[in-house]
């Protein structure tokens, strides 16, 4: 493994040009620093910073939801599929608003999504990256969990592999709670039944959901508490409280 | 799964500090090299690993979240871990992260070392 010090270090960046581009450049989001929505709502999205599993503040879990596909289904095939109609599988009680056409790097999508008990969860995701095989999406402040979740296909031996793995930390302690009293279950269902119905539309035989979960960092981030400010979850039920309480204090029009 | 197109190499840089050179491209298939990687610099005695980007070809998603499981584990043994060597296009990739909150980012090997 160790090798000659003196050929290592070779030319640095600066040396070598560090403005050259790599391949994939195009496939990357430009930086941004906080999030713009274009049409109107944006509820909780709008202004909001991105955040990483570094940022949050629960364990880290990276979680694997895979199944296999006839070879005959190309991972191009399928990443198409998926990036042009993302939000159509999934579950019927949750709305994903993307982009009219298919999702590309730097789009912004605003996501209501229902969390149980008749609670709903309105936040947005950002295209982190996008390519042919692959693309990750990465989640804003006051979701429910800070990380990213990348979505690829590819083939392995005889069959397909298309695969959802989410990398991330529960936002802040009052999700984190949540995640624990059932919401890592409902999240796996959640992405079973997705791939479930992207499998069907692919035209494929009723396909197994293969689901892996690893505890990458068992320890919480303390310092992180404050993110519990955002929760979207918190927000969006006092936007409706105040949305409705506005509406019954408005004076029932009177006879013209 | 994908074939690696990766290479590692590692070395001493100081008496506490291991520098893992980076080869080629870094996916998530790049992980059992750059654990391979890091737990010979720990076997080294490390307690500071520095990751040399400046012969980092491409880098994807996969890639980037391979870096946050290697920064969880050199934080569990309290090992600060810092970069150098990145061109402009992956510095801001790592700043679109949030990477950069975790791993010092140098312009060069000197730097790095010194901070």
């Amino acid at each position: 493994m160790s090798e000659n010090p003196a050929t290592e270090g070779g030319p640095s960046a600066a040396q070598a040009g560090r403005a050259s581009v790599p391949r994939n450049a195009a496939n990357w989001a430009m930086r941004v620093d906080r999030l713009t929505v274009d049409s109107g709502g944006g509820l909780n999205v709008a202004g909001r910073r991105l955040t990483g599993p570094v940022q949050g503040f629960g364990k880290m879990w990276r979680k694997t939801y895979w199944i296999e596909l006839s070879p005959e289904i190309s991972p191009r095939a399928v990443i198409a599929t998926w990036k042009g109609h993302f939000g159509e599988f999934w579950p019927e009680a949750s709305r994903f608003e993307g982009p009219l056409t298919s999702l590309s790097p730097g789009d912004v999508a605003l996501l209501d999504v229902s969390v149980g008990g008749g609670v709903r969860l309105s936040t947005g995701v950002f295209v982190l990256y996008a390519d042919e095989e692959s693309f990750t999406l990465m989640t804003p402040q006051g979701h429910m969990f800070a990380g990213w979740i990348t979505f690829s296909a590819e083939r392995s031996g005889t069959v397909t592999v298309v695969q959802a793995q989410v990398l991330m930390r529960a936002n802040d302690p009052l999700y984190e709670l949540a995640m624990a009293c059932g919401g890592h279950r409902k999240e796996d269902q959640f992405w079973i039944q997705t791939m479930t119905a992207l499998a069907q539309c692919l035209g494929a035989a009723p396909a197994v959901v293969h689901t892996r979960t690893v505890c990458i960092d068992r320890r919480r981030q303390w310092g992180n508490a404050g993110q519990v400010w955002h929760n979207s979850m918190v927000r969006t039920m006092m936007h409706s409280a105040t949305s409705t309480l506005a509406r019954k204090r408005q004076p029932a029009p009177g006879p013209r | 799964m994908d074939k690696s197109m990766t290479g590692m190499g590692v070395r001493m840089a100081d008496r506490l500090t291991s520098v893992i050179d980076i080869r080629g491209d870094v996916t998530a298939a790049s992980e059992p090299a750059l654990m391979a990687a890091y737990e010979e610099a720990s076997r080294q005695g490390a307690q500071r690993l520095v990751l040399n980007f400046s012969r980092l070809e491409y880098m994807n998603s996969g890639g980037i979240g391979m870096l946050v499981t290697l920064l969880v584990r050199a934080n569990r043994q309290h090992q600060p871990l810092a970069a150098y060597g990145l061109s402009d296009h992956y510095r801001e990739i790592f700043e679109l992260t949030r990477l950069d909150e975790a791993i010092g980012i140098y312009d060069d090997e000197q730097s790095a070392l010194a901070g």
